[in-house]
């Protein structure tokens, strides 16, 4: 019976989670429900600024392509880098994409984001418009989301784009920057990414 | 021809035939680097405690800034329009500046924007832009900031077409109206301070969060002026194959 328990809350959680984190296919529904969920989380006073951090850290890796992200950053030289190495910039990128994205959460935490459009800019790519409303105290941000719709059941989040400003893009032409001040040295970008880390 | 538009002429001459430089090159990069950090210590003595003390004034007073300074700033875009062709914009933008200025007294409120008439900064720079002209090399500049050869040259344009300017910084009578200099350098001061007020969440963040702060305020520069020439925001470039 003891065993029976044990199968039956197994399953219970098992379903709870899958429930938590599965969201719509359909791009501009996606992203509703993704950050409307994100958001109800990080205001829930419930919750430990820990058990918040990690939520947002599971979704993000769910429902981010932090892999083709990291490539995206680097550029043309991810075609020549070495194999290893690559791998090991793109370990390296998302333990700094997560420390980079959670540091930001308490400045949206308080806001309400609406999701008013969908643009199919390809078989591959729905832009998802939406803006945080505006309040007493901040303007109204315009913010983009490039969806990477390959695989229709599984959207992936690839870029923010926040009145125009691709982050993606910022993120890639500061590494370019500094890979290009160090002779295109991955190594030395890894360890400049390491340093952020450790902070 | 005096000294002053002679040598006006020879570096606007130069920063032209940059122009055709792709903007992700660098007109002097360790020259730019330094005044970058010298603007980073300005902001950071300066304009940041300012902009963090207005920040705590009364809403309504922050807002009639913004306004009053966003309807001068319209008084740039209305020629620049039409220089560009955009005939619908320019009457909108002359509607927005005639509207508030007189029934949102004197711009600190903005009753056009509630009619529907949003006016679009534009400046030379943006026109030239529309015009074909390359961004040219990047460079920082004191106070100033980041810009291009193209943008620089726009800059100092900006005074010759600004009405504002006109009769500020150049102390010229325009319909019985007339100013000084310190007008034009209160105005701009304002204008910056009430544009870093704004933004003081987002440069913490960036600040926090760059690993190299020059390359990552280049970007989003460079961003902001090609999406405001294209009228459009981000593009679909480099989003090629990424997958392994």
């Amino acid at each position: 019976m003891k065993k029976f328990s044990l199968i039956l809350v197994s399953i219970f959680l098992i379903f709870k989670f899958s429930i938590v984190n599965s969201y719509n296919s359909d791009p501009k529904i996606f992203i509703t429900e993704l950050v409307n969920e994100a958001i109800n989380k990080l205001s829930d006073k419930s919750l430990t600024d820990e058990q918040k951090l990690n939520f947002i850290e599971e979704i993000a890796l769910e429902h981010v392509d932090v892999k083709a992200l990291s490539l995206y950053t680097i550029g043309e030289i991810r075609k020549s880098a070495d194999k290893e190495i690559l791998v090991r910039f793109q370990k390296t990128f998302e333990k700094y994409f997560l420390k980079s994205l959670t540091s930001r959460l308490n400045e949206y935490s308080s806001n309400k984001l609406e999701v008013y459009s969908a643009e199919v800019k390809s078989s591959n790519y729905t832009i998802v418009k939406s803006k945080i409303v505006e309040t007493k105290d901040n303007p109204e941000i315009k913010i983009d989301w490039r969806v990477y719709t390959k695989n229709p059941e599984k959207p992936l989040i690839r870029d923010l784009i926040v009145e125009g400003l691709s982050l993606a893009r910022t993120q890639k032409e500061e590494f370019a920057s500094i890979l290009s001040s160090n002779n295109n040295d991955i190594n030395i970008l890894i360890s400049k990414l390491d340093e952020f880390i450790n902070n | 021809m005096n000294l002053k538009k002679y040598i006006i002429c020879v570096i606007s001459a130069f920063l032209l035939l940059n122009s055709t430089a792709n903007a992700t090159e660098e007109c002097f990069e360790g020259a730019s680097r330094a005044i970058f950090k010298f603007n980073m210590a300005f902001d950071n003595v300066i304009l940041e405690p300012v902009a963090k003390g207005y920040n705590k004034l009364p809403e309504p007073i922050k807002k009639g800034t913004s306004n009053f300074t966003s309807n001068i700033g319209t008084l740039l875009s209305i020629p620049n329009h039409v220089l560009q062709g955009n005939f619908k914009e320019a009457a909108d933008a002359t509607a927005s500046f005639l509207i508030n200025s007189t029934i949102g007294v004197v711009g600190l409120a903005n009753p056009a924007e509630k009619l529907g008439l949003k006016a679009q900064q534009e400046d030379v720079g943006q026109t030239l832009g529309s015009y074909g002209v390359g961004p040219g090399c990047y460079f920082v500049l004191p106070i100033l900031g980041p810009t291009t050869a193209r943008d620089s040259v726009g800059l100092v344009a900006d005074s010759f077409v600004d009405p504002f300017a006109h009769i500020t910084w150049r102390e010229n009578e325009l319909l019985g109206i007339s100013g000084s200099k310190v007008d034009y350098l209160s105005f701009k001061g304002t204008d910056a301070v009430d544009f870093r007020a704004d933004n003081v969440v987002n440069f913490e963040s960036l600040e926090k969060n760059s690993i190299d702060l020059y390359a990552s305020f280049k970007s989003l520069y460079l961003q902001n002026r090609e999406n405001k020439i294209n009228n459009t925001s981000g593009n679909d470039e480099d989003w090629g194959n990424l997958d392994n």
